[in-house]
This record gives structure tokens, C-alpha cells and sequence, in this order.
């Protein structure tokens, strides 16, 4: 085991990923010499050399698009998007066209591109620096959309990303970047699949909430705030969004008869909505109160000022499995 | 050295060295030729006080009055020079470090700040200086621009022989913007409406980490010429120079010639923001280089060669640079933290249910907070 952070891990993922595979290629701006700007990518372009870890024109739409067809060539393209907020101008390319490739080729061709997007906030950041975009990636078939929550899942995870077949939309938690944990360098990375089944990160009996990426770290000290008022939480980490886990899902809020969902996103028309309807859904009867959420309001990311007020914190969610339990 | 094209290059325009010796063109230097040493002097003034600004806002940031600042440092000639060519009717679309265009368009620049203090996602009202919002997403602003000289000619404000009322608009963006789609879009849209429009880009010659041979292999310039566009590149450290070359694109823009590229080559002296370590890709050695051709220092010595200056003025805009540093610094340490139901304001021109109700929501959340513990916050 060794300690690493989570920006350390991925980078030990992507070291990885272009040693076993000369396929792999990143690409993006500000990723070779300077390392990313947040240094994801540290190191690689002076091992690997500027023909696999390539600084792009400043151009989203070009980087994903060329990403498109080096994947027709038999590339396997890992583009980083310096910010949340500047995956934009590339979503054209994301959804209409990696999205469906797969789909309107007849299978016949596969692109296994991986979109890394540092997202989130509680950064102190200016405007487009702090968004979580990830449910507008969700909703379009084609994608699978993922996010750790851990070093040892950042290292496993972007592995899985790269060797899976199919174009991946990898949501790095930027405000969790430097938490550290432990990472076995030497396992195996685990078959692509695994990336869309749920962990539980903290098991519980009383309350689920479910959380992925930056919010399962919040989850987790809520859980503990709430062990020590003699409430037991279990706290599901989905890991991916797009397959969801819902078995993993459904198991767990049968058991508990209560959930709360929490993301950083805004909570109108996000993630949480969808998960919300498909707990109701599968478990029904054995819900004691309706499914809960905590995110972001209905309002552009604010100043940074007030991210604390808009982002899903101990508080707001502690208030909300406080109205769950008392129904 | 990083530079993919010499500044040496035969097509700079340049009315003065870098040592401060002026440069007689018969295509441009009509155009200063009104300049005397009180206009002069106003050039060095608003490129002193700008970098005033920088300097003391780089110092607030280190403090941790600001969360992060993107310095002008360096680029006070371009920014001065084309910013003093424009007119109050004219329409500017700055990115996030004309600071100096800000200064000569009469914006109070501690307004900047508070974008940058994390208390606005603004700071001011364009229409007051007909000086638009800061625009982070690489390259957006250009076709705004674009758009907003196209609404001027249908205005009737193009081409009218009035110099009172004849407008253009001019945006500014950098050398890594130029490879965005936006930005050569709004080339195509400008050259085809033949829209009064200047392109204003300042080559600082790094987009971060990456040198402009990342975004091009031809002089920055050319691309506007392949969209059809007048395009000139001008010494962008030359105040005098980039003074002349706009208030001629400005001109042709204003009477109803369309649109013009100019690149402003010059140097960003400092990081790209505070948050960023050049010393990871760029060697001590060029930052010296251009040192050494600072265009502050470049202006000074042509003043002092022409006697447009002595020291008893020198001295007095010292002092006034002192005052307004003091003025900076408290002005920025009194920006209160807005209240919290800032964030739910103005997301829409009308009511809107959903807002409303999680404002609701949040008030009362709030209070719960009071009541309970009565300490307001920490949630
Ligand atoms: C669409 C978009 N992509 C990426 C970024 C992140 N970013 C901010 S500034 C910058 C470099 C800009 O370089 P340039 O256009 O040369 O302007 P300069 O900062 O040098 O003035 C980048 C990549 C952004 N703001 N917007």
C-alpha cells in the first residue's frame, strides 16, 4: 500500500495506462510541461514524450473532436478538460457525435475516448471553475459517466475508463484532489465493467445516503456526526452515474427504509431526481419516508463567497436526514 | 527563447524602439502627430497607474484579500495605446486582463476586484463606459462583439461622416484564443457582414504554459488575413504604435469598412494568474529579455529624450501612484461579503417558482440557525 492523493493516483492510473498500452494518448491544454494546472498529470510528458502527452491548441471542440477520429484509428485518446465550465465548447462533439458512433455505425465502430473533467467546487474559485455539469452527460445515451470518490478507486477507475470500449465522461472532485488514502500500485485495475457498480463506503442501518464523487466525503463525516447522536447511516458511493448501480442501490434503502441523496449540482432536474425515482420505484414498501435530496439551487454556481451556502454541507445534510427520520 | 516568429519582423509596425527612438513611417506616424508632451505624459500615466493596480492587487491576493488575480504586467502599452483610440461611443469587449483598457475607459478599477474578491460575478454596468463585463470562457466574448457591431449597423451609427455618432466595437483576446471556434467564427460572421469591428488580440506569446507555436505556424495576423480581413501586427510593447494602428481600425470601422486584425506582439511578464508557476516552463533568461524591454521604460525614455517630462512631475505622479495604492487596499478590504440571498437574485428577469420557493426554503433554513444557537452562518 502506499499513501497517494487523489490527483497522485490518477496520475499513478494514466503512468500506468500509457506503460501497458502504447495506444493510449493524452491530450489537452497546459498538460505537458506544466503538468495540468493541477498537476494530474505531472511527470508523463517528460517520460512519455510530447507525441503521447500532447498540449492542444486551446480548442475543446478540437480536442475532442481530433480524439474522435485518432479513436477511429485505433487510438485510445484520454483528453483533459482544464475546467468543469470549459467542456462546453465541446459539447457538441460529446453529445452528438461520440455519444452515438457506436449506435449509428451498427457497432462497428467503438470509441473509447476518456473525457477527464476536474469538477466541483468549495475551491474559492472564479466564475466556471467550480460547476458540476455531470447530469447533462448522463442524460445522453452513449456515455457512461463515472466519478471516484478515493485515491484507490481514482487509480482503479481511470484504468477501467481506458480500457473500456465505450467513450467515458471521468469527473475528477478538483476540491478533493489532495485528500489522501491508501493505493495498492500493484493490483490489478479490474475489468472495465466494474466501473459502474456502487461501493458502500460506510455500512449503517438506520438511513442511506447516497453520494458520489466530492459529496461522499461529506457523507461520510455526516455519518459520523450522527453515530455519535446513536443514528447509524450507510453510505452508498455510486462511483458511476451512467449505468447506476440500482441494485446496489435498492438493497441497501430496503434495509434502511430511509435515503437522502446529495450532489453538488443543482438539485432541479439533476441526478438526484432520477435516482430518487428509481429507489421509489424498486423500493416502495419499504420506504418510510420520501427519498431526500440536498444539492445546489436552481441558480448559476454564486461567488465564491457564498459556495458554502450553495453547496450541499454537514449541515444541510445532516437537516435533511433529521427530516427523513422524523417523517 | 520560446518565440515562434521574431519581434523583429519586418511587418511589426513600430513608431518607437525599445530603446525610445522614434520611428518615422509615413503610413503611421501621421497619426501621433497631434500627440505633444501633455498627451504623452497622459499615456505614461495611465500605464504607471495601471500597473499601480496590478502590482498592488498581486500583493492583495498574496495576502489573501483575493482569491486569485490575472496581471496586466507588461501589456500596458498594448492596452493603453488601443484603448486610447477608441471613443466614448465605441463599444469595448475586454477578456480578463485589460486592466489598462478598463483604466482609459474610465472604469473606477477597484470594481475589478470585486470579481476577483469572490463577492461578484461582475462588477460593473457595462452601459457606463460602454466597457463590457470580463469574459472567462476562452475566446465567447469575440462574437458578442461581433453581434453588438452588427446591432450598430442596423443602428444607422456606421458610416455617417459624424465622428460624434459613428461607433465601432473593438474586443480584446489573447494569442490561445485565437485556436478557439468562437474566435474564428466571429471572423467569419465579421467578414461577411463587413461588421465594424476590431479583432485585438494581445500576443503575450503564452496561453499558461503554452507557447503560441502551440496555437499556430504563421504569425497570428495571417489568420485574419485568410478570413478576408485587413489584419496588421504591431509592436505591442510600442504605446505609440498600437495607439496609431487602432485609431486607423477604428476609423475604417466607424465610417463603414468592416473589420480589422491586429496583433499586439508582446510579452506577459508576469504569471498567468497567481496561481501559476512559469518557472515550469519558461527560462529566467527570456523573462529577462523582456525586462529589458518593458514599455513603461520605453515611453520614459522618449519623454526624457524630448524633455516631455521633468522630475517635479515624475515626483507628483509618484505620489499620486502612492495614494492610489492606498485607496486600492482599503477599498478593497471594506468589500463586504454579500448576504446570502445574493445568489437567487437576478437569475432571471421574472419570478420564476422554483427560485423562489428554495429562496424561501433557505431563509427559513437560515433562521433555524438563529433561533437554535443564535449564531447566524457556518453551514
Ligand atoms: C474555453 C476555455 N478553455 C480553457 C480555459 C482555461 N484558460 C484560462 S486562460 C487560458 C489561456 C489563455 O491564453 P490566451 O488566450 O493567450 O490569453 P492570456 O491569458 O495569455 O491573456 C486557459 C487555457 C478557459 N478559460 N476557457
Amino acid at each position: 500500500m502506499t499513501t497517494l492523493t487523489l490527483a497522485g493516483a490518477i496520475n499513478a492510473g494514466l503512468r500506468r495506462a500509457l506503460e501497458n498500452d502504447p495506444k493510449v494518448l493524452l491530450m489537452g491544454e497546459d498538460i505537458g510541461a506544466l503538468g495540468g494546472v493541477f498537476r494530474v498529470t505531472d511527470g508523463l510528458h517528460k517520460d512519455f514524450g510530447g507525441e503521447r502527452v500532447v498540449d492542444t491548441p486551446l480548442a475543446e471542440a478540437g480536442i475532442v473532436g481530433t480524439a474522435i477520429g485518432l479513436a477511429m484509428r485505433g487510438y485510445r485518446p484520454v483528453c483533459e478538460i482544464q475546467f468543469d465550465g470549459f467542456i462546453f465548447p465541446a459539447f457538441d462533439q460529446i453529445t452528438t457525435q461520440l455519444a452515438k458512433m457506436h449506435y449509428r455505425s451498427q457497432g462497428r465502430i467503438n470509441l473509447p475516448v476518456v473525457i477527464r473533467v476536474p469538477y466541483g467546487g468549495g475551491i474559492g474559485a472564479i466564475e466556471h471553475h467550480s460547476e458540476s455539469p455531470e447530469a447533462l452527460f448522463a442524460h445522453t445515451p452513449g456515455l457512461r459517466v463515472v466519478s471516484p470518490a478515493t485515491p484507490a478507486d481514482g487509480f482503479a477507475m481511470i484504468q477501467q475508463a481506458i480500457a473500456s470500449p465505450d467513450p467515458v465522461l471521468f469527473f475528477e472532485p478538483k476540491g478533493r484532489y489532495w485528500d489522501k488514502g491508501e493505493v495498492d500500485l500493484d493490483a490489478a485495475a479490474g475489468a472495465p465493467e466494474g466501473l459502474g457498480v456502487a461501493r458502500i463506503a460506510r455500512a449503517g442501518t438506520d438511513l442511506t445516503i447516497v453520494a458520489y464523487g466530492p459529496t461522499v466525503a461529506t457523507a461520510l463525516k455526516v455519518a459520523e456526526a450522527a453515530a455519535a447522536e446513536g443514528t447509524s447511516i450507510e453510505v452508498v458511493d455510486l462511483r458511476s452515474l451512467s449505468p447506476l448501480d440500482t441494485a446496489t442501490l435498492a438493497e441497501s434503502v430496503r434495509r434502511t427504509g430511509h435515503c437522502v441523496v446529495v450532489h453538488e449540482a443543482p438539485v432541479f432536474f439533476g441526478a438526484g431526481a432520477e435516482i430518487a425515482a428509481r429507489i421509489t420505484e424498486a423500493c416502495f414498501f419499504h420506504l418510510e419516508a420520501p427519498v431526500l435530496r440536498v444539492g445546489g439551487f436552481h441558480v448559476p454556481y454564486p461567488v465564491s463567497k457564498l459556495e458554502h451556502d450553495y453547496l450541499p454541507g454537514l449541515d444541510r445534510v445532516l437537516d435533511a436526514v433529521d427530516r427523513a427520520l422524523s417523517y | 527563447m520560446s518565440q515562434s516568429t521574431s519581434p523583429d519582423d519586418v511587418d511589426l509596425i513600430q513608431l518607437l524602439t525599445p530603446t525610445g527612438q522614434r520611428v518615422d513611417r509615413p503610413d503611421y506616424s501621421p497619426r501621433i502627430a497631434h500627440l505633444d508632451a501633455t498627451a504623452l505624459r497622459g499615456m505614461y500615466r495611465d500605464m504607471l497607474l495601471t500597473r499601480r493596480f496590478d502590482t498592488e492587487a498581486t500583493a492583495l491576493q498574496r495576502q489573501g484579500e483575493l482569491g486569485l488575480w490575472a496581471q496586466s504586467l507588461g501589456q500596458e502599452a498594448a492596452q493603453v495605446g488601443s484603448g486610447r483610440a477608441a471613443s466614448p461611443q465605441d463599444m469595448i469587449f475586454p477578456a480578463y486582463r485589460e486592466h489598462g483598457v478598463a483604466f482609459v475607459r474610465g472604469l473606477e478599477l477597484t470594481k475589478i476586484l470585486r470579481q476577483f474578491r469572490g463577492i461578484d460575478h461582475g462588477g460593473w454596468d457595462p452601459k457606463d463606459h460602454n466597457f463590457h463585463l470580463y469574459t472567462l470562457v476562452i475566446g465567447s466574448h469575440t462574437l458578442h462583439a461581433t453581434g453588438y457591431a452588427m446591432g450598430m449597423q442596423r443602428d444607422g451609427v456606421v458610416g455617417t461622416g459624424d465622428p460624434q455618432r459613428d461607433a465601432a466595437t473593438m474586443v480584446y483576446f489573447g494569442d490561445g484564443a485565437t485556436s478557439q471556434g468562437d474566435t474564428n467564427e466571429a471572423l467569419v460572421f465579421a467578414a461577411v457582414n463587413n461588421a465594424p469591428v476590431v479583432f485585438f488580440c494581445q500576443n503575450n506569446q503564452w496561453a499558461i504554459s503554452e507557447p503560441t507555436s502551440r496555437q499556430s505556424r504563421v504569425p497570428l495576423y495571417r489568420r485574419g488575413q485568410g478570413f478576408g480581413i485587413p489584419s496588421l501586427r504591431v509592436d505591442g510593447n510600442d504605446v505609440l504604435a498600437c495607439y496609431a494602428v487602432t485609431s486607423e481600425a477604428l476609423e475604417r470601422a466607424r465610417s463603414g469598412g468592416g473589420p480589422t486584425f491586429i496583433e499586439a506582439f508582446t510579452y506577459r511578464m508576469g504569471a498567468h494568474t497567481t496561481s501559476d508557476d512559469p518557472t515550469r516552463y519558461r527560462s529566467a533568461a527570456e523573462e529577462q529579455y523582456w525586462r529589458d524591454r518593458d514599455p513603461i521604460d520605453r515611453l520614459l525614455a522618449l519623454m526624457k529624450a524630448e524633455d516631455a517630462v521633468d522630475d517635479a512631475w515624475l515626483a507628483e505622479l509618484d505620489e499620486e501612484a502612492t495614494a492610489f495604492g492606498e485607496h486600492i487596499r482599503t477599498t478593497v478590504r471594506s468589500f463586504e461579503r454579500p448576504s446570502s440571498d445574493f445568489m437567487f437574485r437576478n437569475v432571471y428577469a421574472g419570478p420564476h417558482a422554483i427560485v423562489d420557493d428554495e429562496r424561501a426554503w433557505f431563509e427559513a433554513y437560515q433562521r433555524t440557525f438563529v433561533d437554535v444557537s443564535a449564531t447566524a452562518g457556518g453551514h
